[in-house]
């Protein structure tokens, strides 16, 4: 049933619902992860993404709706599930006092079969600092220890709540690879993420919700591809003269306009054609750009677009 | 190591077990306050109270010529009294601040005397009857009984012998109740219960952990602090040695489900920090640690006898101080042993993992 011959979805979730006193921290939602993917979850700060994957953990009941991991549901294999899973959870401290090779070991006799605790320290290069205290240990360290304990049960499904915050660009790749291996074995994976090239890189599927509410699916490319403007023109104008927002959306060809601050933000669907007549309305509101950029859009685009938030500011 | 050995040693028991040792160890702290402070405390407090030759009880004699040369010379003879003659403000100034036990002031006739004292100090009252036996006898007075005096000091009357047991029981509770409350409640608010309880562990074998490392560290414990007391006092130890491991053990588990309980919802260390000190302040005060808990009006003993360290303090005393057996003690073991099974019912149904 976890090999990756097998068709059935690795997890599968349909109408979950959860409520708290005073919020819906999860409002409808239906995944569908399958063996050798992985999948991603993005949404806003308070979005439901630890609450929906913490109820596929089964830790936290769902109030309606239907979840079915490995083709099993909780209550009924838990054990069998438990051993099946690895979890990193968004926020635990392990305890300060034991070393990383202890912290691992223990968490090793829990599983039936797995790798060796020196193989997982291994994998997530964790060798120099074996012996010392996880009180000592950096932030990025102790992420890579919270892998370290979701990997050594040699996991089928995987679920990553936001792993890579903290981690400095080279470890991040480092966990890239990890899951690009994990991926090919056939296994999958269920991860939440506030960085988009992150996801964008990794996830095979991306479900970006809000409110708890998904509010779009497909993969990253077919994500930026329903962006009618493929291209974003970033400026930043010296402060006096306001630029006229209307003024820039009347441009022939510009999609959407928004600003931050000092910088603005325009979408266009042909760089070619727009940004001359863009900047000959500049010229003649009179402002003057201190910054004049142009990217492809991204996945932070649609991200954006979609949810009208900027993720890494909350 | 042999395969045997390591497969022993990887067993989810021993490594949840491992972690209390060294959760324990690496916490000079709490090394400090379970090992060294008992016994620290069993020396200062066998050294202040130990038993010695009573000191001389200081008088004042107020200066009135002739009269008070005379009474001072009388009661320099007491080998009891130590008597000083000092002009009167003085002598009611040292009676005030406690450096005089009483103040005599000689009478305008030879055969008058004032005896000043605060009779709610029990050296006042004794300083009392000393100075009038000394100043009756100078005059003459015959006594019709002859008495002899023969001192003795018997191990186990002593403040010492009571102040042990009491030690002992104060710190099984302690260390029960602060071991387990702040390990589990640390763990719940770090999320790493939750991220135990995310794996295969098993749930009893968590709590098993506890219990294991507990008894444990309870023989060095126990052993440590009765060790000390047995040579450095000569504390007796009159009954069976296997009464005395019986009661540690059913004490131990007693207050460690104590602790399981106070710990099964807690958030916050702060909090459950709050809620033991509230539970173990009514014992420290009433259950007979430093003094004897008969001391307590009548109408407040079914209460104090019901308390867990009333009867493990009693229990403790009966057996090493008066070598009761299993009989005598069953009372107190039934208490103990009633607080077992209720707070550990109570806490399995209370707990949350999360
Ligand atoms: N135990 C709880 N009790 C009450 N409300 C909760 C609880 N857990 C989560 N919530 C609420 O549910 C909503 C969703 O929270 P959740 O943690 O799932 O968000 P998230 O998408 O993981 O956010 P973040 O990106 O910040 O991690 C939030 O509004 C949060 O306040
Ligand atoms: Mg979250």
């Amino acid at each position: 049933m976890t090999g990756p011959a097998s068709s059935a979805p690795s997890l599968l979730v349909r109408g979950l619902r959860k409520r708290y006193a005073d919020v819906v921290a999860v409002d409808g939602l239906d995944l569908e992860i399958r063996a050798g993917e992985c999948f991603g979850l993005l949404g806003p700060n308070g979005a439901g993404k630890t609450t929906t994957i913490e109820i596929c953990e089964g830790l936290t009941e769902p109030d309606e709706g239907e979840v079915l991991v490995l083709g099993r549901r909780w209550g009924e294999h838990d054990r069998e599930l438990r051993e099946l899973l690895g979890i990193s959870l968004q926020e635990t401290q392990f305890s300060e006092k034991l070393t990383v090779e202890e912290t691992v070991r223990l968490f090793r006799s829990f599983y039936r079969q797995g790798p060796s605790a020196d193989e997982v320290i291994g994998t997530v290069q964790l060798q120099e600092k074996r012996a010392g205290r996880v009180g000592q240990l950096s932030g990025g360290q102790r992420q890579r220890l919270a892998l370290a304990c979701a990997l050594v049960g040699d996991p089928a499904l995987l679920f990553l709540d936001e792993p890579t915050t903290g981690l400095d660009p080279q470890s991040r790749r480092q966990l890239w690879d990890l899951i690009e291996r994990f991926k090919a074995d056939g296994r999958a994976i269920l991860l939440t993420t506030h960085y988009m090239e992150e996801a964008e890189r990794l996830c095979d599927q991306v479900a970006i919700v809000d409110h708890g509410r998904q509010i779009a699916l497909g993969t990253p490319r077919e994500l930026v591809a329903s962006l009618s403007a493929e291209h974003v023109v970033e400026f930043a104008a010296s402060p006096g003269v306001p630029v006229s927002e209307d003024g820039l959306r009347q441009v022939d060809g510009v999609e959407a306009a928004v600003r931050r601050d000092d910088t603005y933000r325009v979408r266009v669907a042909e760089l070619h054609r727009t940004v001359p007549a863009l900047l000959a309305e500049l010229r003649r509101q009179g402002v003057q750009l201190t910054e004049l950029r142009t990217h492809s859009a991204t996945l932070e685009d649609v991200f954006v677009e979609l949810t009208g938030r900027h993720l890494r500011d909350q | 190591m042999t395969n045997e050995t390591r497969r022993l040693r990887d067993h989810p028991l021993v490594q949840l077990t491992l972690v209390r040792y060294r959760e324990f160890f690496r916490e000079p702290e709490a090394v400090f306050w379970v090992f060294v402070f008992p016994v620290l405390l069993t020396a200062g407090l066998g050294i202040a109270f130990r038993n010695q030759a009573p000191e001389r009880t200081p008088v004042a004699v107020v200066e009135r010529g002739a009269a008070s040369a005379s009474v001072v010379e009388a009661l320099a003879r007491s080998p009891d009294l130590l008597a000083s003659a000092l002009p009167e403000a003085a002598a009611a100034d040292a009676l005030r601040t406690g450096r005089v036990a009483l103040v005599v002031v000689p009478g305008a006739a030879s055969d008058t005397a004032e005896y000043r004292f605060d009779s709610e100090r029990p050296e006042s009252r004794i300083a009392r009857l000393l100075v009038d036996d000394a100043l009756q006898r100078a005059a003459g007075r015959r006594d019709p009984i002859g008495v002899a005096d023969r001192r003795v000091s018997e191990p186990g009357s002593r403040y010492v012998d009571f102040v042990v047991p009491g030690l002992l029981g104060m710190n099984l509770m302690g260390s029960g109740i602060w071991g387990l409350g702040f390990a589990i409640v640390d763990a719940r608010r770090k999320k790493l219960l939750k991220r135990l309880i995310a794996t295969p562990m098993s749930r009893v074998q968590f709590l098993a952990s506890f219990v294991l490392s507990r008894l444990t560290l309870l023989v060095i414990e126990v052993a440590v602090l009765v060790g000390f007391a047995v040579l450095a006092f000569g504390v007796p130890l009159r009954g069976s040695v296997a009464s005395l491991v019986i009661i540690c053990l059913l004490s131990a588990l007693s207050f460690a489900a104590l602790g399981l309980l106070l710990a099964s919802r807690a958030r916050t260390v702060e909090g459950v920090s709050g809620l033991m000190n509230l539970v173990m302040l009514p014992m420290w005060i009433f259950s007979g640690v430093f003094f004897s808990a008969s001391r307590f009006p009548d109408a407040l003993q079914p209460f104090i006898q019901a308390l867990p360290l009333t009867a493990v303090n009693d229990a403790l005393r009966a057996s090493m101080l008066e070598g009761a057996g299993w009989a005598r003690l069953a009372p107190e073991i039934g208490i103990i042993g009633a607080w077992l099974l209720l707070s550990f019912a109570l806490a399995v149904r209370l707990f949350r993992w999360r």
